[in-house]
């Protein structure tokens, strides 16, 4: 019997709610794999846990491009346990401290708990240091976890219908769009490496091996890009629902201008929406990419996502879906870069 | 062909030979960018037992020491010959220095300190003006390194110049159970690396690289690691013990790691997240061997490791400190166990190595 293979949409809602930060992206890799093994002919993990598949072969007028979209998340990791059970810890990436209190975690061990902060003075900052999760345990003897045990947020997936709501579409949206684009892209010229990479939220390590053992021509990130559509936000032209983005720059890195004039040729060509994206704060494995070995042209295909790097990160289901639309329509062709 | 040592009888101890090496290493000046001193103690250690020795283009000296048995994994193993301490920017004149400070130093740990210049170890002093004359408020002041200047006496003129590096003036002590130095992070990694080179087991190709510039970014493992190319990378360092009881009584929950307590194996630092099953397999190690270990508490701060780990395709990498007081000051303190059980753990732990701890990627 064949095997049935999800939709985009059950992908999105299995990715966001598997946990998987920075270094503890195991249990999520072997759901990914077991999802493009199918349509893939080649599939390895490296020797950081990138998974990396690959579709086609090199032909003439062909270029081999890697895409990247990283599976990990942002988390938590255990330094202390006291007597009382109350576990300390560490950021695993960018957290933000406003998030945190009364969050819920899930550990990799299938532990929760909830996050608790001290009394802070007047003034005070709330810093990680301040806080701690509780878990129910009542002394340390009691605890299920213990120094370096890892967490994430804990949030089941919304779906507010033409707007979705995760834990983690930073940045398992983006993954689930690679994973849909890996399904529809018809082999063509292009020899393509989709790269599930890891610790990207940590310094962007994963796609940083991942591209050297790649080697590629061309490297396209998937990754999702803040919005300037909120009250009293940041000025920034990208808004949700305005189509996927097209990165001009971020602090990262300058997307290659021959990769961005290709992306948006193709956009144009199949009359997507999309909307130029410059990023004053944030990183994308296209950085790592462009740097590799002696360099390669790298964009970034961003998807706009509304409070990222809190419990709740936004994104919209058109933009999505022609993302994967734009992507798959890249990696069809013979690669144009003027 | 090198000289082998028993390898299957190692146990490591600190008698009169092993301390006056370690002394030799601590007492040296070696201060990133120049480590000039403890390079040439390292050449010299080696001479008899490398495969093949190379000092590479920064300054790092690889060794490689092959096995034997068949289907040997290609471990690199790091340690940094630098350490902190300063630079001589400008001769003011009857030999008064100004410097400033290379690596990480409080600058409270600066003002009245004896201090070795040069590869000739030029005894100065970084003045400060004596309390007589200080006003209470300048009192609460630290000085920085722009209002201090290197001391050595006209009589030194000649002998200091700019460019020259210098370090604290403290020279090695034993005390007790435990050893003060100013270099301990990390000469005792330099100490270890030695000894596994002379030491090697014989079912692995162990890379030793002895490696520059840490102190300033994990410079030179980078192309270390580059140029060995290795399957398995290890760090071996040291790292700070804040295990003195709470002021306030409270339970002192960010100790990083406790003296007494054996080797700290690192789970992420602000540079690596270790990988889960190099991790597993030194913990499976200690149990077995029964060395004491603790987990170095996830923080920041970072080793080689950091660069090893990014190399080429990807080299999973794991870190190991001794736990050590008051680093990154005139004199850091460290429990003498603590150093014998990391060198036990680390030489126990590639007796073990074989490539099937690297096949376990979907279930750590």
């Amino acid at each position: 019997m064949a095997k049935k293979y999800n939709t985009l949409w059950t992908n999105v809602q299995t990715l966001v709610e598997t946990p998987g930060p920075s270094g503890s992206e195991h249990i999520i890799r072997k759901k990914i794999r077991a999802e493009i093994e199918g349509f893939a002919d080649e599939v390895r993990t490296d020797a950081l846990g990138n998974l990396i598949a690959r579709k086609g072969a090199l032909k003439e007028g062909g270029k081999r491009i890697m895409i990247s979209a990283h599976i990990d998340e942002i988390g938590l990791m255990v330094t202390h346990v006291d007597e009382n059970g109350f576990a300390r810890f560490m950021p695993i990436g960018g957290i933000n401290p406003m998030t945190c209190t009364g969050g819920r975690v899930l550990f990799m061990n299938g532990t929760r708990g909830v996050i608790g902060i001290e009394r802070l003075g007047k003034d005070e900052q709330p810093v990680p240091a301040k806080f701690y999760i509780d878990t129910g345990a009542t002394s340390k003897a009691d605890s299920k976890i213990g120094v370096g045990d890892v967490c994430g947020f804990d949030r089941p997936f919304l779906d507010l219908g033409k707007r979705l709501v995760a834990k983690s579409m930073d940045d398992r949206i983006a993954a689930a769009i690679a994973m849909e684009a890996l399904k529809e892209v018809k082999r063509g010229v292009n020899e393509l490496y989709f790269v599930f990479s890891v610790q990207e939220e940590v310094g962007l390590r994963g796609a940083i091996t991942a591209a050297y053992g790649v080697d590629p021509e061309v490297g396209l990130a998937v990754d999702v890009t803040r919005t300037g559509d909120t009250p009293m936000g940041v000025k920034m032209e990208v808004a949700l629902g305005s189509g996927p983005a097209i990165k001009v720059r971020d602090s990262s890195f300058i997307a290659d201008p021959r990769v961005v004039n290709w992306m948006v040729a193709e956009a144009k060509a199949q009359k997507l929406p999309y909307q130029m994206e410059v990023l004053e704060a944030g990183g994308t494995d296209g950085a790592a990419i462009q740097r590799t070995r002696a360099g390669v042209p790298a964009g970034c295909l961003s998807i706009p996502c509304r409070y990222i790097h809190s419990p709740s990160e936004m994104v919209d289901r058109d933009d999505v879906e022609n993302a994967v639309k734009l992507l798959v329509g890249l990696l069809e062709k013979p690669v144009c870069l003027e | 062909m090198a000289k082998l040592e028993d390898t299957t009888k190692f146990n490591p101890r600190l008698g009169k030979k092993e301390l006056a090496l370690l002394s030799r290493l601590c007492d040296a000046v070696s201060v990133s960018g120049d480590e000039q001193e403890v390079r040439a103690i390292v050449l010299e250690e080696l001479r008899d037992y490398a495969n093949v020795t190379k000092v590479d283009a920064m300054g790092n000296v690889l060794v490689r020491r092959e096995g034997k048995d068949a289907d040997r994994v290609r471990v690199m193993v790091a340690a940094h010959m630098d350490e902190v301490g300063f630079m001589i920017v400008n001769d003011e004149g009857d030999g008064v220095f100004e410097f400033c400070v290379i690596g990480g130093i409080d600058p409270r740990q600066l003002a009245g300190k004896p201090v070795w210049i040069g590869r000739e170890h030029v005894p100065g002093v970084i003045g400060a003006k004596a309390i007589h004359l200080t006003t209470p408020e300048e009192r609460t002041q630290a000085l920085k390194e722009d209002q201090l200047r290197i001391d050595i006496g006209p009589g030194g003129a000649g002998k200091v110049k700019v460019g020259d590096r210098g370090t604290f003036a403290t020279k090695l002590a034993v005390l007790g159970p435990s050893i003060r130095s100013k270099a301990l992070d990390d000469r005792l990694g330099v100490y270890n690396l030695i000894q596994l080179v002379k030491n090697a087991p014989e079912n692995v190709d162990l890379l030793a690289a002895f490696t520059v510039q840490e102190e300033l970014g994990l410079r030179g493992a980078k192309i270390a690691a580059f140029a060995f190319d290795p399957e398995v990378g290890i760090a071996m360092d040291s790292t700070p013990a804040n295990d003195l009881p709470n002021y306030d009584g409270f339970e002192n929950t960010s100790h990083n790691t406790k003296l007494g307590g054996g080797p700290a194996i690192y789970l992420m630092d602000g540079a690596t997240l270790g990988d889960r099953r190099l991790i597993q397999w030194l913990v499976n190690t200690a149990e077995a061997e029964k060395i004491p270990w603790q987990f170095r508490q996830p923080g920041m701060g970072g080793t080689d490791a950091g660069s090893i780990h990014k190399t080429r395709a990807g080299v999973p990498s794991v870190s190991v400190s001794v736990p050590q007081r008051y680093l990154h000051s005139p004199a850091g303190l460290i429990r003498i166990d603590d150093e014998l059980n990391t060198l036990k753990l680390i030489h126990s732990a590639l007796t073990r190595l074989d490539r099937s701890i690297l096949n376990l990627q979907e279930n750590n």
